[in-house]
């Protein structure tokens, strides 16, 4: 089909796959920051290392979202900037987890590799790092 | 939440997702019927969390009231973004977005019967 082929080489981050990564996104950026209100507001007390990690993920994923929906060379480097970020949050909280749980006693996003999210946040920033960098800008 | 209707619209979800999955594979834009499709399942979905809605206000509430209004509003308005976002992306990408949504909502759908079915103090 044409359609893959004929599309331009400067065409906006959020549109083609960007819009699929940008619903993506936008779902963490709900899922994660609303988890992580509730945490904080009913039980902060218990885990507050892992509840701030949980508001700071959400954080994340909303200036991801929030970059690939602008564009430009601005949204593109806020996007980078997230997508960076998420992905050693990933790597670093996985690997944290998974030597030793007593230092987070309550789930994040990013707790396990994602496991209670499908792996999805770990497969997510490579692919979005992936995205950007195709749409890095090229000299005409 | 739990009764056949739950299970109707989990079901309808992922044959949709399985559909549109597949156009995306070959490379097919979102069709005219993909888009209404999309917009049944909405409607099946509304009505699915209106009847959870309508539930609050009997005896079997659930503990965790609000974290089950803002499942119940996500799950309500999802369909409709991706579909919105579908109709922006004519290309296989439009598949694809309403195929990872189909995927969502039976999750979304389980998390509130996971919910719903902690009741009480």
């Amino acid at each position: 089909m044409p359609e893959a082929s004929t599309r331009p080489r400067d065409a906006a981050l959020g549109s083609g796959l960007g819009r699929v990564l940008l619903l993506v996104y936008g779902v963490f950026a709900l899922s994660a920051s609303a988890r992580a209100l509730v945490q904080i507001t009913t039980k902060f007390g218990e885990a507050p290392l892992a509840y701030l990690l949980s508001a700071f993920a959400g954080l994340v994923y909303i200036s991801a979202t929030v970059g690939l929906a602008i564009g430009g060379v601005r949204g593109r480097l806020i996007a980078l900037v997230s997508c960076s970020i998420e992905l050693l949050g990933v790597l670093v909280v996985g690997v944290l987890t998974v030597a030793d749980a007593g230092d987070f006693p309550d789930d994040t996003v990013w707790s396990h590799f994602g496991s209670g999210y499908g792996y999805v946040p770990l497969v997510l920033p490579f692919i979005g790092l992936w995205w950007i960098w195709r749409h890095r800008p090229r000299p005409a | 939440m739990n009764g056949p209707l739950s299970v109707v619209t989990i079901v309808a979800a992922l044959v949709l997702a399985a559909w549109y999955l597949l156009r995306s594979a070959l490379d097919r834009a979102p069709s005219r019927y993909d888009l209404l499709a999309a917009a049944a399942l909405s409607a099946l979905v509304a009505v699915l969390m209106l009847i959870a809605l309508v539930a609050l206000f009997g005896d079997s509430r659930p503990s965790d009231t609000v974290t089950f209004i803002g499942y119940l509003i996500t799950t309500i308005a999802f369909t409709p973004v991706a579909a919105y976002l579908a109709r922006l992306e004519p290309t296989r990408w439009g598949s694809l977005i309403l195929g990872v949504a189909c995927l969502v909502i039976p999750v979304l759908v389980l998390r509130l019967q996971q919910i719903a079915s902690v009741t009480g103090a």
